[in-house]
């Protein structure tokens, strides 16, 4: 019989019931053909790869991620504490242990959900990422995290959550956003001043092939991870990159998935988008399931795949390899423009407009930040919305030095209710997440 | 009057009932090597000084594909495969014969690429060189689009003694498990027929008319004709019958474990209302992962007449059996020597099982009182550990919607049901160790031979429908149907009842026993672009394993 050399733990939740509306991409119908190819190869039956079943996140493990507004519920519906909490399972089984890699093949995605939620976004209302990591930190003691997202599109919700976080590198391929949705994601956003640095993106021209794809594993991702050293490598999986996807303009492959999953090895894979539901799903996650497991990918590929006809142009080639130099000056340069920052410390601003296409929400969003010596720095955002909706946040982090704590309870408490609907506190370190609201 | 009949391990149980309930019960030793003999002799037995013609039905339930599998004596099979996109199949061969060829099929059924009739001819020919007689047939996605395995068989002609595609065995996905079964089957194929028709002309040699049904590893009969396409599905059927014979005393609206306490092993199921439940999807048996329709049990090596061995002051119960007890004969002691000295069981030798218990307590540094409870608590305890996680497993099977995450029916057994031979000497302990009200089956002894007898006739559909495609198929019984989009769930569940029912009549079922039920129904809308172009309707239904209908009458009488 067959084995997994890596012992390979799987939630698969497809939400055969869940769909933003009939027709969106983001359909009952989307993993239906995942879970037939899946179930036909008989990988469950591989000795090594076990399947799981999804937990239900409960509402600490939104808070510890999100401020949602008006509150959790009313933001989420089933489906998403599920895919969220598949995320979960997988990656307590593999902190327990039980396996060695684990892949949510979940929906509906996440990785355009931000730290603070109106609706939803990029068909995304909750972070599942952000709140199976934030859930390990806490339950396991886990600390540097590296996020490697591969998604077609800008993982903008998981970069804003971990803006300001020096712990978790955040690294994002995605189709260049003067091309494609959401529109972000270019070399010189790099991250807040506390965590300068560890916001990597590296966006690539439409077209790009297998080549270009390895390219960046080769000369960013895998040098980037070797001085980051996490303790964990998570990969959102979104599989949009794929030449049939309906919604974007590059040419990966299942082979290609593959083979990047294996050389990235990433502990924890959590399926992110993809809505070429025939034509790529069914193979690219046998792929990746079989690269993460260690086992022979090569006849995996899709029934029309014709490795020359994919190929990328040269100017394609040159182009990405620019990009990349790029990419690479800026996270040799970072540290010493992030030790500048820390010196002249104070209190640094961001203001920013933010556009929920899914439930067409404009946002506005002022965020400030104590840019600290002694920690990744308390910091708390403004947010206010085109239906009239005004909330202030104050987040302090995991590893806040007691100055930042107090400046933090001070900012929730002395805040007047004058301007806002709701004022929330996230307080990482004491595990302590609650809200005022007007009586 | 019904005969029901289960070969097992060591014994091989008879029983004849007629409408007042069972009439005779025997016991003949088992003789591995010449099970021939052995069901005969207890056809014989029990049928001694009775008219044989006013027998209505005889229900065999035998280990002789079991036995084959486990013994490795099995026929060379040539073996087809077609895969397309995927693992690579060479992962999946099943012996020499074995042969990957063109040809693929996608997920929904469509083409991808043709088979190559050269290349069958060519491996055609060679496998007669072989002198191969039995051949399987199978294709990755057959159960969407059989039409290459088809045309495979068509290539193949009548130069074959035995030929089985994979589409035919089951509806389910599964590639791997669909080369292991036609395998299996195709392996299986001319043992079991030279057993069955020997078997059959000598019932009919001495004036039994009725007809034959062979217990399936599903707890269900299906007549000795049908069986012969897929002799597979009577591997493991030892379990299914001493569950079956647990039914009619289980709870009617809870749930209930079931223990078949052995000799060498013990089996566990789940019965809910009274309906064991089934593996997801099929038996597996050595190497081998199947489709196979099987009863879901566990088998664990502990029985009365385990062996029992201290190491490093630790006391340990199996899993090997020597032989019989020492209270009986035999020379090592085991759980049924501790049951013997502790006078929870009447026959046996006191004095032997006396020297078995002193000299386990002299390992354990303790009276040959202190040893048998011990046995006798750990032995309960083993046994209770198993059932309760196998409970947990059940209800940690993962779900595909939210709905079923939300409503997950999750069980919780309030009765645990005894049988076997030592079973009735377990009861308040196990009781006691469970926290579970334990009740001894009636006529434990022979309540497989009697589940045998009285087990109905099973089947499964598969249905599946593309609207798209306009198709409505169920490729196991060769069944295609045009349909339009306005093809609904409503209609596929009507179709695939009527199929199953014709299905069952086929098998040997009569109309009042077939008890259908729906086990999937799943209906998508295929949405290409930003317009609905279809439904993708997927409808499994089958006829719950149960006992026939008479059965209430017979069993009351009994209980
Ligand atoms: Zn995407
Ligand atoms: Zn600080």
């Amino acid at each position: 019989m067959i084995k997994a050399a890596n012992k390979t733990g799987l939630v698969f939740f497809p939400a055969f019931d869940w769909a933003i509306s009939p027709t969106h991409p983001e359909r009952e119908e989307r993993l239906l053909y995942t879970q037939d190819q899946v179930f036909e190869e008989g990988l469950l039956d591989v000795d090594g790869i076990v399947e799981f079943k999804p937990d239900m996140i409960n509402r600490d493990d939104i808070r510890r991620v999100h401020f949602c507004v008006p509150d959790e519920w009313a933001v989420t519906t089933e489906s998403h504490l599920l895919s969220a909490g598949g995320a979960k399972a997988v990656g307590s089984a593999v902190l327990e242990k039980k396996v060695q890699k684990g892949f949510a093949l979940v929906r509906p995605p996440g990785h355009h959900a931000m730290r603070v939620v109106h609706g939803a976004r990029g068909f995304c209302n909750i972070n599942i990422e952000a709140i199976m990591i934030e859930y390990l930190r806490d339950a396991y003691g886990v600390d540097r995290v590296a996020i490697v997202d591969t998604d077609c599109h800008h993982g903008d919700g998981t970069q804003d959550i971990y803006w300001n976080d020096p712990d978790t590198l955040f690294l994002s391929l995605h189709q260049d956003g003067r091309t494609l949705y959401p529109g972000s994601g270019f070399p010189h956003e790099l991250g807040g001043p506390t965590a300068f640095g560890t916001t990597i993106n590296v966006p690539l021209p439409p077209q790009t092939s297998e080549e270009g794809f390895l390219y960046v594993l080769e000369n960013v991702i895998i040098p980037v991870l070797e001085d980051f050293k996490p303790e964990l490598v998570i990969n959102s999986a979104g599989q949009d990159n794929h030449y049939t996807d309906p919604i974007t303009n590059m040419r990966f492959s299942a082979q290609g998935y593959a083979k990047l999953t294996e050389k990235l090895s990433p502990d924890i894979a959590v399926l992110e988008g993809g809505y070429s539901i025939e034509g790529a799903l069914p193979y690219v996650n046998v792929g990746i399931i079989l690269a993460l497991a260690g086992m022979d990918y090569s006849t995996v590929r899709e029934p029309d795949y014709d490795f020359e006809k994919l190929r990328q142009s040269s100017a394609i080639t040159d182009h990405i390899r620019k990009v990349c130099d790029r990419v690479m000056d800026y996270w040799q340069e970072a540290p010493s423009l992030r030790e500048q920052m820390l010196d002249s410390g104070g209190i640094t601003e961001r203001e920013r407009t933010i556009y929920y296409d899914t439930d067409n929400i404009l946002e506005n969003q002022k965020e400030k930040i104590v840019v600290c010596r002694d920690c990744p720095g308390v910091w708390s955002v403004e947010s206010w919305t085109d239906r009239g909706k005004r909330i202030y946040a104050v987040h302090i982090p995991r590893k806040a030095c007691e100055k930042c704590v107090d400046i933090g309870m001070e900012w929730y408490e002395k805040t007047p209710f004058r301007h806002f609907d709701i004022i929330f506190l996230q307080d990482r370190k004491n595990k302590v997440f609650k809200s005022r609201r007007p009586s | 009057m019904i005969i029901g009949l289960d070969v097992g391990g060591t014994h091989t149980d008879v029983v004849l009932v007629d409408s007042q309930g069972l009439v005779r019960q025997v016991k003949v030793p088992t003789d591995i090597d010449n099970l021939f003999d052995s069901v005969l002799g207890g056809l014989d037995e029990v049928s001694k000084n009775i008219d044989v013609s006013r027998v209505s039905r005889v229900v065999l339930s035998t280990t002789l594909t079991t036995n084959a599998i486990a013994s490795g004596h099995l026929d060379p099979v040539g073996m087809i495969v077609s895969s397309g996109p995927g693992l690579n199949p060479e992962i999946f061969r099943t012996g020499k014969h074995y042969y990957c060829v063109q040809g693929s099929i996608d997920h929904r059924g469509r083409e991808v690429q043709p088979i190559e009739p050269t290349e069958i001819e060519a491996i055609a020919s060679h496998l007669r060189a072989d002198g191969i007689e039995a051949v399987g047939v199978v294709g990755k996605f057959s159960v969407r689009n059989p039409c290459h395995e088809n045309k495979i068989v068509k290539i193949l002609g009548k130069s074959f003694n035995y030929i089985l595609a994979g589409h035919r065995v089951s509806g389910n996905l599964n590639f791997p498990r669909r080369i292991a079964t036609v395998y299996l089957n195709a392996a299986v194929y001319s043992i079991y027929k030279n057993f069955f028709d020997a078997v059959s002309n000598a019932l009919r040699a001495k004036g039994f008319v009725a007809p034959i049904l062979i217990l399936k590893a599903d707890g269900g009969t299906v007549s000795l004709d049908a069986s012969l396409q897929y002799p597979g599905q009577t591997i493991l059927s030892g379990p299914a019958a001493s569950i079956m014979g647990a039914v009619p005393y289980a709870s009617e609206n809870g749930e209930s474990i079931v223990m078949d306490i052995g000799g060498t092993t013990t089996d566990i199921a789940v019965l809910v209302k009274q309906v064991p439940l089934l593996e997801p999807l099929g038996i597996e048996i050595g190497q081998y992962k199947t489709l196979i329709r099987a009863l879901k049990t566990i088998s664990i090596p502990l029985g009365g007449d385990s062996v029992i061995k201290v190491k490093d002051g630790v006391l340990d119960i199996g899993p090997e059996r020597v032989g019989p007890a020492m209270a009986f004969g035999g020379s090592e002691p085991t759980p049924t020597d501790a049951l013997v000295f502790l006078k929870k069981m009447e026959s046996g030798n006191f004095q032997k099982a006396k020297m078995a218990m002193e000299k386990v307590g002299g390992l354990l540094g303790c009276s040959p009182a202190d040893a048998a409870e011990r046995i006798f608590s750990e032995f309960c305890h083993r046994l209770t550990v198993v059932a309760k996680d196998m409970v947990t497993s059940i209800n940690q099977k993962p779900v595909y919607t939210v709905h079923e995450f939300l409503e997950s029916y999750q069980v919780s057994p309030t009765e645990l049901l005894v049988l076997g031979g030592p079973a009735s000497c377990f009861a308040s302990k196990l009781s006691e160790v469970s926290s579970l009200p334990v009740r001894v089956v009636p006529n434990a002894r022979v309540a497989n031979a009697l589940g045998a007898a009285l087990a109905r006739t099973t089947c499964e559909i598969t249905l599946f429908v593309d609207t798209e495609r306009r198709v409505a198929s169920a490729p196991e019984e060769s069944f295609y149907k045009p349909v339009d989009d306005r093809f609904s769930v409503k209609d596929a569940r009507e179709l695939a009842f009527s199929l199953l029912r014709t299905k069952a009549l086929q098998s040997g079922a009569k109309m009042e026993d077939i008890d259908m039920e729906v086990t999937e129904e799943l209906q998508f809308n295929m949405v290409r672009g930003f317009y609905t172009t279809g439904r993708n309707i997927r409808v499994k239904v089958q006829v719950k394993p149960g006992l026939i209908s008479e059965y209430k009458q017979i069993t009351s009488t009994e209980a």
